[in-house]
């Protein structure tokens, strides 16, 4: 039981690539923290930076009381599950989860209890004796989160765990992560650049961009008030609309018209958005009148996209499979409050 | 090919036994060769089938060895042979697979430097560093001893590059759950890679084997003395180019001898050979 607390750090390579440019932030004990962030954005080195597998150019890294940035991994007291799984080929599943212990020099009987006590957690027990190699995905990543649970660390770090595995087992192994996490209650670190599996596993999510932080907060939260344009975009989907507005543009759709001379960009979630007949007024929201282009049919919802009438591409979530053919027009209505008002580079939530 | 034709299948057949003949016939001869009466083939007669003198020509040539030239029996030399090649193919997996464990696994400097001057040593085999090798090895009081004769053979530039080239894909992410898991480079190197190179020091023990035992130019250089001969340069030394008869039953059963240990190696080690060539997983 631990909170990692990270100060100041940063990440320069040798070729003077900065991977991370300086991220503070504190996951308090036992809470589960995602980092998201699009590929390359420094969330997965930041994490090989806790783990140790990676050395921290400058800034500190805690690890409960202690200052980590130089120990080895193995005595950081964390566990780490990769992509890849990186299961020992070699070794049966028994000695994949019972190595690190016994590097540890822990007695016999005690790694014999603890290898069965996390093989009945993860139902893996008809499997001990098997290699990697006769393992299908979902039982690979099981036997990595075994070989995680085995040691109990004071800290969980996942480095995308659920990429490789089909879409259907990515569901269900993602509910068992969080109610495992939950079980332990082990402060935990994950890495993925799915927002939905970020969404539905974090406590905390910090969302990242080019080795900076965006936005840190409860899902929710960072949902319903993004900081910036980018974690507006990132976060949900499909994506929020973004509209430019200048700043000579008639105050339209802030009611209030207060867009800064410089202008603003406005954002509304397809989701807040709803259809109406062309020519419905406003009605104390924004009317944005539109030509259909496309529409996409799920099922439970349809998305269409329209182009509107100042240039701009929208798209509309719609509940339910009715929506307006290809080529009609339309009026995209929302209210003024789900409205999202962001200064005019994008960087800052007005 | 998914088809099915009985005539189709026969010339190729028919192409394979020619050049099973082609490649055994000679072997065969041999053979024979070896279990008829000295006489017999010195008076030009190749008999085709064996004759009645197997036991005792090949007792003769283990124990005894010929009259002529060298009077070494053959079971030293085999012996002799046997220890060289051993001595290569351990020798020569042993360093390279730590100079490639180094290379691939540590950072240090002039890392890149030490890589490419063993590439380099890939352009100097023995035969062109002959000179200044015997004389190290002479200067080293290395003539006629075992060492002599393998270690300046030892040193490979092709193990360490097909080590490397395995180590390199081995995945990261391994060496890392190894750390997190408190395994020192030690312990990384023998409980995860060395397990993992299993198949690949088969395959190249089989043809590094292979390699010491057929080794002629060296052995010739660096031995004197008859019971330090290797089988390879026995069978040479048997066969009498002067007034003297040579014993062709005995250089023959030498010539069978000196095929049986590397035969005997790729048959035991066959199925880990071919696994150590295609095998991928990791």
């Amino acid at each position: 039981m631990a909170e990692v607390t990270l100060k100041d750090v940063r990440k320069i390579y040798p070729g003077g690539v900065e991977a991370v440019k300086g991220i503070t932030f504190d996951v308090p004990d036992g809470h589960f923290c995602v980092l998201v962030g699009p590929s390359g954005c420094g969330k997965s080195t930041l994490l090989r930076m806790i783990a140790g597998v990676e050395t921290i150019s400058s800034g500190e890294i805690r690890i409960g009381e202690r200052v980590v940035n130089d120990i080895e991994p193995s005595e950081r007291d964390i566990a780490m599950v990769f992509q890849n799984y990186a299961l020992y080929p070699h070794m049966r599943v028994y000695d994949n989860m019972a190595y690190g212990l016994r590097n540890r020099k822990m007695d016999k009987a005690e790694i014999d209890r603890r290898v069965r006590d996390a093989a009945r957690i993860l139902e893996i027990e008809p499997l001990l004796d098997r290699k990697p190699r006769a393992l299908s995905g979902g039982q690979r990543q099981r036997v990595a989160m075994g070989r995680a649970i085995v040691r109990s660390p004071k800290a969980f770090l996942f480095d995308e765990p659920l990429s490789n595995l089909d879409a259907k087992l990515r569901v269900s192994m993602r509910v068992e992560i969080r109610k495992l996490q939950k079980t332990f209650g082990t402060t935990s670190v994950y890495v993925t650049h799915d927002q939905l599996e970020a969404m539905t596993l974090a406590d905390m999510l910090v969302v990242m961009n080019a080795g900076r932080v965006e936005q840190i907060g409860a899902p929710l939260a960072v949902y319903e008030k993004p900081a910036t344009t980018f974690v507006a975009t990132f976060i949900g989907a499909p994506a929020m609309n973004l509209l430019t507005m200048s700043g000579a543009e008639p105050a339209l759709l802030l009611g209030n018209g207060s867009i800064p001379s410089e202008g603003a960009i406005i954002g509304i979630r397809p989701e807040d958005l709803a259809l109406a007949p062309p020519g419905a007024p406003a009605d104390g929201g924004i009317a944005l009148p539109l030509t259909v282009v496309a529409v996409e049919r799920v099922g439970p919802e349809s998305f269409v996209y329209g182009t509107l009438d100042r240039g701009d591409s929208i798209i509309v979530r719609l509940p339910g499979t009715h929506a307006p053919a290809p080529g009609e027009r339309a009026v995209a209505v929302a209210s003024r409050a789900k409205l999202h008002v962001f200064s005019a580079d994008g960087g800052r939530r007005l | 090919m998914v088809e099915n034709r009985p005539f189709g299948n026969i010339l190729p057949h028919l192409i394979l036994w020619i050049g099973i003949a082609i490649v055994a016939f000679p072997v065969y001869l041999a053979f024979v060769g070896s279990t008829h009466e000295p006489t017999i083939i010195a008076n030009g007669q190749m008999p085709l089938l064996p004759g009645p003198h197997l036991v005792e020509n090949y007792y003769r040539t283990l124990f005894i060895g010929t009259s002529g030239t060298t009077r070494e029996p053959v079971y030293t030399m085999l012996l002799n042979s046997f220890v060289m090649a051993m001595a290569i193919a351990c020798g020569k997996i042993f360093i390279s697979i730590l100079s490639a464990y180094a290379i691939v696994y540590f950072k240090f400097p002039l890392r890149m430097t030490a890589f490419w001057v063993i590439f380099i040593t890939l352009m100097l085999p023995v035969e062109v560093r002959i000179y200044p090798t015997y004389k190290i090895a002479a200067d080293l009081n290395l003539l006629d001893t075992y060492a002599g004769l393998t270690l300046p053979l030892v040193a490979s530039a092709t193990a360490t590059l097909l080590f490397r080239q395995f180590f390199m894909t081995v995945p990261d992410e391994l060496v890392e759950a190894s750390r997190i898991d408190g395994a020192g480079p030690f312990r990384f190197f023998f409980d995860t890679l060395l397990p993992l190179a299993r198949t690949n020091m088969a395959a190249l023990f089989v043809i590094l084997f292979i390699y010491g035992w057929n080794q002629y130019l060296w052995p010739l250089l660096i031995t004197t003395r008859d019971d330090m001969q290797t089988i390879v340069i026995g069978i040479k030394k048997m066969i009498v180019t002067s007034d003297a008869l040579t014993e062709w039953q005995i250089v023959m059963a030498t010539a069978m001898l000196a095929m049986l240990p590397p035969v005997l190696v790729v048959i035991a080690m066959q199925k880990l050979f071919v696994r150590g060539l295609v095998e991928t997983e990791k």
